[in-house]
C-alpha cells in the first residue's frame, strides 16, 4: 500500500539526535528545540488540551511546514471541520492549504459520522476508514498524518468495544507504515484525554493548556512523555500568531552567543567614562533600574539617540507612554528622538502590557527584532510587564529575550522599576534580574537637605573596568550628563547641597585671597610705621645732635667770652 | 460510475442500494447474503444493490462517509440511510431502512 511512500525517502532523521530515536522536525518554532529534534519519526504523537487551545492548528502547521520545509507529503484526516472550513481558518495564518492540496503535497480527507443517520445492526469494523486513509497517504505518498480528532468517532459509533479495538489497530497500522502521526484529543476531566486515547499513543504525548491568570489568556506546552529520548520536562509558553505557532524558547538553551569586543556608547559622555571611557560591549544587555522619576527613560532614550547618530536602527518598545507622550518628553531634555523616526532609523513600539500576555509581548519583540534587524532595542520597562504573573517567569522570558538579541548582536537596555529604598541602596528585587545582565545601571533617589536628587552608579558591568563612584545624574536642555558628587563629611553631596559646598569652597578661597592681600596691607603699614618710627627717632637724634652741638657751640663760645673777658682785664692792665 | 449504474438510473427502481465492502470476508458475505434475503422477502422486484468493494475502488470511501465496513447505504428514497454490521439483525435493518415489514 505505501510502496510509492517508501520509494520517494527513506525517513528523516531527527535533525541532531543521531545516536537516539530517529525524530521528525515539526518546523514549529520552538517546538523542535523542546523535543530536541521533533516527534518520533514513524510514530504517533498525541496532543491533546482542551476545546480552543491549539491543537488543530499545531496538527496542521506540522503538516504545512513538513511539506514546505521538509519535502514531506502529509495527509488531514478531519473528524471535526470540513476541509472547506480548515483551509479558510488556515488562510488566516498564512497558509495556503489549497495550493500545498494542488501541489500533491497535502491531502485534507474530512469524515463525518452522523450519529442519526446510522443504524448498526452485526459484526462491522473500521476498514473503511483504514482504506480512505491509505488512500490518501498513497495518492500524494504522504509521511505524515494527522487524525484530529478522532475521538469525534466516539460519539458517532455506537459500538465502543469495536471502535476501541479498531483504534488500537490503527495506531499499529500508522506505525508499520512509518508514518509520523499526530493524534488530538480533548482533555477528560481528570485523564489526560477524555475517552483515554493515551492507552494507544504511549510514544509522545504532548498536553496544551490554555490558562487565563488575571484576564490574561496564556497558552502553554508540556511534553507529558516522550519514550526513548530526553526532552524539555517545563510547561513552555506558545502562542498563535499570525504566522503559525511559536513554542517559547524560540532560541537554544545553550549559553553560546557570540561576543563581541565592540564598544557602543550610552548616549551619556558621564556614563561612557564610568564604563571604561568606552560605554557598553556591542550586543550586551544593560539594566537600568531605579525608583519612579530617576530617568530612567531618559537613559534609555539616550542611548537610543546615540545609536541613531551612528547611523544604526533602534526600536524603542515602550509600555508606559505612547510614541507621541515619548517624543515630546524627550524633547523636553533634549533629545530630538523625532528625526530618528522620521529618517527611519528609529521604530518606537508603544503598547498596553496588559494587552497581551509576557509571551507575546515577547513574541512581537521577537518579530519586530527581526523585521527591523536594529543594533539597539530598548524595553521600557520590563517590570510593567509582569503585572499579571511572579517573578520567575519574567526571569525565564527574559533570558529568552537576552539570548535571542544576544544572537543577532544587539544591544539592549532594559529599565525597570524598583521602588525606592532609602540612602540609595540597590533594592533587593533587581538582583534576581541584574544577574542575566551584562551591565546593571542604578539610578537612585537621593533624599537630603530637603531636595531630590538623582544618582547614578554602575554596580556591574561584566569585562570591562568600570567606575565605582557615585555620580549625579543631571538633565540639561541638551540631553543628559552626570557630573562629579562632592563627598563632604563621609557622605555624598548631590543638587544644591553640592552647589552650594562648591560655593562654600569657592568663598573660602576668595576669602584667603582677601586674607592674604590683607596680611601683605598690613605688613607695608607696618613697615611704613616703623619706617616713620625710624625716620621720627633719626630726626630726633638730629635735632639732639644740632641742639647738643648748638649747646657745646655756646658752652664753647661762653668759655670763650669769658677767657676774652679775663683777658681783656689783663690787657686793661697789661695793653697787648 | 459504470455502465451498471446507468441501467440502473433508466429502469429507476424504488429502492437503490449500496453495500461497501473491502474485500471477500466473512463480514461481507454474511452482509450481502442478509441483505438480499432481506430485500428478496421486503422489496422484491423494488431495489436494486450495488456492491462497491474498497479494496478496488477506495476513492469511493469518501464520498459516502464510509468508516465502517460493512456499510449499506439508502440512496433511494431519500433522505440516505446508512446501516452499518453485517445485517444479521433483520428487524433493525428493516428499522434502518424503514421498510415497514409485510405482513
Amino acid at each position: 500500500m505505501a510502496q510509492r511512500a517508501r520509494k520517494k525517502t527513506t525517513p528523516r532523521p531527527g535533525a541532531d539526535a543521531p545516536r537516539t530515536l530517529p525524530k521528525t522536525p515539526t518546523g514549529i518554532a520552538g517546538l523542535d528545540e523542546i523535543t530536541e529534534g521533533g516527534l518520533p519519526t514513524g510514530r504517533p504523537t498525541l496532543v491533546c488540551g482542551a476545546a480552543g487551545c491549539g491543537k488543530t492548528m499545531l496538527a496542521v502547521e506540522f503538516l504545512v511546514r513538513g511539506a514546505t520545509l521538509h519535502g514531506e507529503p502529509g495527509v488531514f484526516m478531519s473528524f471535526e471541520e470540513s476541509g472547506g472550513d480548515l483551509v479558510a481558518n488556515m488562510r488566516s495564518l498564512g497558509f495556503d492549504l489549497e495550493k500545498l492540496q494542488r501541489d500533491k503535497l497535502l491531502a485534507i480527507d474530512h469524515v463525518r459520522i452522523e450519529r442519526s443517520e446510522i443504524e448498526e445492526t452485526g459484526e462491522y469494523d473500521l476498514e473503511g476508514l483504514f482504506i480512505r486513509l491509505g488512500h490518501a497517504i498513497e495518492r500524494i505518498g504522504a509521511k505524515r498524518v494527522v487524525l484530529d480528532t478522532i475521538e469525534a468517532l466516539f460519539s458517532g459509533l455506537p459500538n465502543q468495544a469495536v471502535l476501541r479495538a479498531e483504534l488500537r489497530r490503527l495506531f499499529h497500522w500508522l506505525k508499520d507504515r512509518g508514518m509520523t502521526a499526530i493524534v488530538t484529543a480533548e482533555r477528560g476531566d481528570n485523564t489526560l484525554t477524555r475517552y483515554g486515547l493515551e492507552e494507544y499513543v504511549a510514544d509522545c504525548v504532548l498536553l496544551l493548556d490554555h490558562r487565563i491568570v488575571d484576564q490574561v489568556s496564556t497558552r502553554r506546552l508540556r511534553i507529558v512523555k516522550y519514550r526513548g529520548s530526553s526532552h524539555g520536562t517545563n510547561e513552555y509558553p506558545f502562542l498563535i500568531g499570525d504566522r503559525g505557532l511559536s513554542v517559547l524558547p524560540i532560541t537554544s538553551p545553550r549559553l553560546d552567543q557570540p561576543a563581541y569586543a565592540e564598544r557602543v556608547s550610552t548616549g551619556v559622555r558621564g556614563l561612557d567614562e564610568m564604563l571604561g571611557g568606552q560605554g557598553v560591549y556591542r550586543g550586551s544587555s544593560v539594566l537600568v533600574s531605579g525608583s519612579a522619576g530617576t530617568g530612567k527613560s531618559s537613559l534609555a532614550a539616550s542611548f537610543v539617540d546615540a545609536a541613531c547618530k551612528r547611523g544604526d536602527k533602534a526600536v524603542f518598545f515602550a509600555y508606559e507612554e505612547s510614541d507621541k507622550q515619548l517624543l515630546r518628553n524627550m524633547r523636553s531634555i533634549g533629545l530630538d528622538l523625532e528625526r530618528w523616526q522620521k529618517k527611519g532609523l528609529l521604530d518606537i513600539h508603544a503598547s498596553r502590557p496588559t494587552l497581551h500576555g509576557l509571551e507575546q509581548h515577547l513574541v512581537a519583540m521577537y518579530e519586530t527584532v527581526r523585521l527591523v534587524q536594529p543594533a539597539v532595542v530598548v524595553v521600557d520597562p520590563i517590570s510593567n510587564l509582569t503585572m499579571q504573573d511572579g517573578d520567575s517567569l519574567l526571569k525565564a522570558t527574559l533570558v529568552r529575550l537576552i539570548d535571542f538579541l544576544k544572537f543577532q548582536g544587539v544591544t539592549s537596555v532594559f529599565t525597570t522599576l524598583t521602588h525606592s529604598a532609602p540612602n540609595g541602596a540597590v533594592h533587593l528585587s533587581d538582583i534576581g534580574i541584574s544577574s542575566l545582565m551584562d551591565s546593571w545601571v542604578v539610578l537612585s533617589n537621593l533624599e537630603y537637605n530637603g531636595e531630590r536628587t538623582r544618582t547614578v552608579q554602575v554596580p556591574k558591568s561584566r569585562g570591562m573596568a568600570h567606575s565605582n563612584k557615585v555620580r549625579e545624574f543631571v538633565f540639561s536642555d541638551h540631553g543628559v550628563d552626570l557630573i562629579d558628587v562632592f563627598v563632604a563629611d563621609q557622605r555624598v553631596l548631590t543638587g544644591s547641597a553640592r552647589q552650594s559646598r562648591e560655593e562654600q569652597q569657592k568663598a573660602a578661597a576668595r576669602w584667603r585671597e582677601r586674607d592674604h592681600e590683607q596680611r601683605l596691607r598690613q605688613l607695608a603699614n607696618q613697615r611704613q610705621l616703623l619706617d616713620a618710627q625710624i625716620a621720627g627717632l633719626l630726626a630726633a637724634a638730629d635735632a639732639r645732635e644740632v641742639e647738643l652741638a648748638l649747646a657745646i657751640e655756646r658752652e664753647t663760645a661762653g668759655i670763650a667770652d669769658a677767657a676774652a673777658a679775663s683777658a681783656r682785664g689783663r690787657k686793661q692792665r697789661r695793653p697787648s | 460510475m459504470n455502465a451498471r449504474d446507468t441501467t440502473l438510473r433508466k429502469t429507476k427502481p424504488e429502492w437503490q442500494l449500496k453495500l461497501y465492502v473491502a474485500g471477500h470476508t466473512t463480514k461481507s458475505m454474511a452482509a450481502l447474503q442478509n441483505l438480499k434475503h432481506i430485500c428478496e422477502t421486503h422489496l422484491a422486484g423494488r431495489y436494486e444493490i450495488e456492491v462497491v468493494d474498497l479494496l478496488v475502488n477506495p476513492q469511493l470511501a469518501a464520498g459516502d462517509q464510509i468508516l465502517a465496513v460493512p456499510t449499506l447505504v439508502r440512496k433511494v428514497p431519500e433522505p440516505i440511510r446508512k446501516i452499518i454490521g453485517d445485517l444479521s439483525n433483520e428487524e433493525r435493518v428493516l428499522v434502518g431502512l424503514d421498510v415497514r415489514p409485510l405482513p
